[in-house]
């Protein structure tokens, strides 16, 4: 009797998990990228033309690039867009990509006071975090394995600066997504490294603003890798490859160069050079 | 002021100008936590009912049990639903991940230990109450456990409602396992938890009071129902 119910009760709970599912039948693919790339709007903006062009739907969940790369090895999504080449060549030299092909760069900028405390403005970012670290000026780090907290870690080693030995309570590991730190960086007013697209888009500025930008070593650069069907026999091969075939396309290309906030291009295609 | 104030100005916007995208949002919202709180219910009110009525061994651990689950953090919730999903997990081939019904998964086994926990509350009461007359028309434990619930349904409306709560506000289950997918498995919650990312802190706390807009319309629904229930039924 009571098992019989509990029977009928588990069925019904399973009539219904299903009646929400039936409704996502359409062609579609998954992309794991990053929050920058979704956060400055870009992909708002180039989805819809590949839509268009392809009648496949993509479907982006946007994490750290760190994130990104393992959500992929556990064969969850089709396509990888993210912006960390010494973590892209290994996800491919693990056997989980099958090619990383570039695709557009941005750059990364030092985002501070306007009263720049440090002194750290100028066009040489060693020397700006040099500066920021002499003046135990408050720093906010994304500290979540993200592309921009691993070019972070970086540029603080090229600089000469021990983190480990120099963090103090100015070093502020927040472990969070590039919008949360900017909110962290502008209550605090910190400095921060940001991509510029992120900084763009982002509105609770306070008083932040650009400190260190034009440095060559700035350069961002991101990358799209189809999921290895090898690893994972459920990749969406066919239609995966058609996105990173249009991305890298002369057509792609100039989608991404139209994009712009406020008269400013966010992205520069470089696809194949 | 004018940081508090702006936030109403947009909400009032948004609502006017009948955003068909903030609709389907909101509609997804609802649609995954009401269904969630409803298997909820029909797997949680049976086992608070038998926890009350019931005699077995492990009966005291299972209800200190329940009861500390309704503390459930939902970003762990949302973690081991995620790697019980993800393809590389063990229901992997079902390919659920990222998908509104993983979201239904997801807070139906946190809002599950709440109905259930509630439910034994309320029939345990119930159970005092009525135990002598129930054992003297001979019911057995578990029919006295459905007609105890039958009989205390309109009390039982506040654990469903406490269960739904829970469901349409929390961010870390539905984020992790749906993923935030824009048109997909974009709920209100993680909608604001992307604005506040973005630094729009007006829009998000717009979306926020919309939100609890809903969630109060809901709970009058709820409880005009259940006084016309009482006076039709009662």
């Amino acid at each position: 009797m009571i098992t019989r119910r509990l029977f009928c009760s588990a069925l019904a709970a399973a009539g219904l998990l299903a009646a929400t599912a039936s409704q996502a039948q359409e062609r579609f693919i998954t992309v794991s990228s990053t929050t920058s790339t979704e956060q400055s709007g870009l992909f708002g903006h180039l989805l819809p033309a590949f839509e268009k062009a392809s009648g496949i739907k993509v479907r982006v969940v946007a994490l750290g690039t760190g994130q990104a790369l393992d959500m992929a090895r556990r064969g969850d999504a089709d396509v990888v867009f993210v912006h960390d080449k010494v973590a892209e060549e290994k996800f491919i030299a693990e056997g989980f990509g099958v090619k990383r092909q570039e695709v557009m760069y941005n750059d990364f900028v030092v985002i501070g006071p306007k009263a720049d405390p440090a002194k750290a403005a100028g066009k040489d970012i060693l020397e700006g975090l040099r500066r920021i670290e002499a003046a135990k000026a408050p720093f906010v780090s994304r500290g979540d394995k993200s592309g921009t907290h691993a070019a972070e870690l970086r540029y603080w080693k090229a600089a000469g600066v021990d983190l480990a030995a120099k963090k103090g309570a100015w070093y502020r590991d927040t472990g969070s997504g590039m919008g949360p730190a900017l909110n962290t960086a502008a209550s605090m007013n910190a400095y921060i490294l940001a991509d510029r697209g992120t900084w763009l888009s982002f509105k609770n500025r306070g008083d932040l603003g650009i400190v260190v930008e034009g440095d060559t070593k700035l350069f961002n650069q991101y990358g799209v890798i189809l999921v290895n069907p090898a690893k994972h026999a459920h990749v969406k091969q066919a239609d995966g490859q058609k996105f990173i075939d249009w991305i890298v396309s002369p057509e792609g290309q100039k989608a991404i160069a139209e994009y712009k906030i406020g008269g400013e291009q966010l992205f520069f295609p470089n696809a194949g050079r | 002021m004018h940081e508090f104030n702006e936030p109403f100005v947009t909400a009032w916007q948004l609502v006017a100008a009948a955003d068909a995208r903030l609709a389907g949002i909101v509609g997804l919202s609802l649609r995954v936590s009401l269904v969630a709180t409803l298997i909820a219910c029909i797997v949680g009110m049976p086992i608070g009912a038998l926890l009350a009525v019931g005699r077995f061994p492990g009966r005291r651990v299972l209800i200190v049990l329940f009861n500390g689950l309704m503390g459930l953090p939902p970003v762990v919730v949302g973690l081991l639903v995620y790697l019980l999903l993800s393809r590389a997990g063990p229901l992997g081939q079902f390919g659920l991940l990222f998908s509104p019904s993983a979201m239904v998964i997801a807070q139906a086994v946190l809002v599950t230990p709440i109905v259930a926990a509630l439910t034994r509350q309320v029939i345990a009461d119930e159970w005092t109450e009525y135990r002598e007359q129930l054992r003297s028309l001979g019911a057995s434990r578990s029919r006295a456990a459905a007609t105890l619930l039958w009989d205390g349904r309109f009390s039982l409306s506040t654990a469903a409602l406490a269960g739904f709560g829970r469901a349409i506000a929390e961010v870390g289950a539905v984020m992790i396992v749906g993923g935030n997918i824009d048109g997909v498995t974009r709920v209100m919650t993680t909608t604001i938890a992307l604005e506040t990312s973005k630094g729009d802190l007006p829009l998000a706390l717009a979306l926020g009071f919309i939100l609890i807009a809903v969630v109060l319309a809901i709970n009058a629904v709820a409880y005009a129902l259940r006084g016309w229930a009482e006076r039709r039924w009662g």
